[in-house]
């Protein structure tokens, strides 16, 4: 067994553990966070991405032991104080899903892609830059129209889009 | 995944003790080769020597004509540095298309070199640049280094510290993805240095990366894409598989060896 240390979404959290644990398997299994999901289960398709130290990595393809001392965030750190980030209020008014299955690991994506691209995105940007999320619906068209329209509202620091909508 | 002990050193020296230490022990990098073997029960090393706390073995540095790179250095970190930018761009380009953004956040340059892949994107660069490997024991050349498939000259227990990158006058990367998983059908760095050119393909040869000695021949009387125009690779000795035929391979070596030139030599459309 191994001791590891992680703040996740801001809370500081101690596990002994067997090594062999992945940080997906971590989060989902000891902390019961099950909103960051296993797709493919190999690195190909995303939709277990985390924000590890700020930078989106596959959580299934990373041991939890390794990252010890490591912040975490998952989709579920995202929202602050029951209004959803700005990323999500991006996906929900373009209908950037349909089953849902991805979603998680599009988000982590495109707030990831906002850290290290700014918030004017084009399609060519961002449909290069989700070359690690896999949508089992084929549904990319919504997706890319919601990460333009968040990584916006993410620069303005609200979220414009809500608000219009009320 | 089968049960193994973690060990993470904090020195490339504590880690070479724990591998000597440790009968059947692995080096974990970036993880992103490694672990998914691991998960599909194909390596079950007894014990993970991790070489993510080993700050000796991290970081960019020029140093006089040469760019130097700590084995743990990842995809992310070369793609984004200014230092590789303004001095080898052929090599930030190449970083910076490896896998997908989240990938590169992980995966390291000693964890590519070591493993070989024969689809990989460094060695190539490696072998076009003529790059040498460093060792905690010595100094490798990428001929040297790279013996086969998946095979390198590294010995048990030996921990590559860094890769050093002699710059270039003039050098080009292009590469035939894999839509599904980013590795390279083909791929072909292009390096002028001096008056010597090297032409590294990789991705296509049954036994790993390579040189093109006719192409080298060919672009040596002029840099140009045009000094390639007619020139076709051999499909004996290049890979097969339900992606692409030999013969489709050996096509597209001279396609993206054209292209290789074109960006190297600032034609690239």
């Amino acid at each position: 067994m191994a001791t590891v240390s992680l703040t996740v979404n801001g809370k500081a959290v101690t596990a002994n553990i067997d090594p062999r644990t992945l940080l997906v398997q971590f989060l989902r299994e000891n902390l019961r966070l099950t909103g960051t999901h296993v797709g493919c289960d190999t690195s190909q398709c995303g939709a277990c991405l985390v924000h590890l130290d700020g930078k989106a990595v596959k959580s299934c393809t990373t041991l939890a032991v390794a990252v010890d001392g490591a912040s975490v965030t998952t989709i579920e750190g995202l929202a602050a104080d029951g209004a959803l980030h700005p990323m999500q209020e991006a996906f929900r008014e373009h209908h950037g899903l349909q089953c849902g299955f991805c979603t998680p690991g599009m988000i982590m994506s495109a707030v990831d892609m906002v850290n290290r691209r700014g918030h004017q995105l084009d399609e060519k940007t961002i449909r290069e830059d989700l070359d690690g999320n896999i949508c089992r619906c084929t549904g990319y068209h919504n997706i890319v129209k919601a990460i333009a329209a968040g990584a916006e509202a993410m620069g303005k620091g609200t979220a414009p889009v809500r608000q219009a909508a009320e | 995944m089968y049960a193994f002990t973690y060990h993470k050193p904090t020195s490339a020296r504590q880690a070479a003790t724990l591998l000597a230490k440790k009968e059947d022990a692995k080096i974990l990098a970036g993880g992103h080769t490694l672990l998914p073997t691991m998960k599909q029960r194909l390596a079950s090393p007894s014990a993970l020597v991790d070489l993510g706390a080993c700050a000796d073995l991290k970081g960019i540095a020029r140093k006089g004509r040469n760019i130097v790179i700590g084995a743990m250095t990842t995809h992310a970190e070369v793609a984004d540095s200014a230092e590789v930018r303004e001095a080898i761009p052929a090599l930030a380009l190449l970083a910076g298309h490896i896998g997908d953004p989240h990938v590169r956040h992980r995966g390291t340059i000693g964890g590519s070199v070591a493993n070989n892949d024969p689809a990989a994107d460094y060695p190539a660069a490696l072998l076009a640049l003529g790059a040498t490997v460093v060792t905690n024991k010595r100094k490798l050349t990428a001929e040297e280094f790279f013996t086969g498939l998946y095979e390198t000259a590294l010995e048990e227990g030996e921990i590559i510290t860094k890769v050093s990158f002699p710059l270039a006058s003039k050098a080009g990367y292009a590469k035939f993805r894999n839509p599904a998983s980013r590795y390279a059908m083909v791929g072909v760095f292009v390096a002028k240095r001096g008056s010597e050119i090297r032409v590294a393909v990789t991705g296509a040869g049954e036994g790993g990366v390579f040189r093109w000695p006719e192409a080298e021949a060919a672009l040596k009387a002029r840099f140009a894409p045009k000094s390639l125009d007619g020139l076709k690779h051999t499909a004996k000795g290049i890979n097969g598989d339900i992606h692409a035929d030999p013969e489709y391979r050996a096509h597209l070596i001279g396609v993206m060896a054209k292209q290789a030139v074109a960006q190297a030599t600032g034609k690239a459309g």
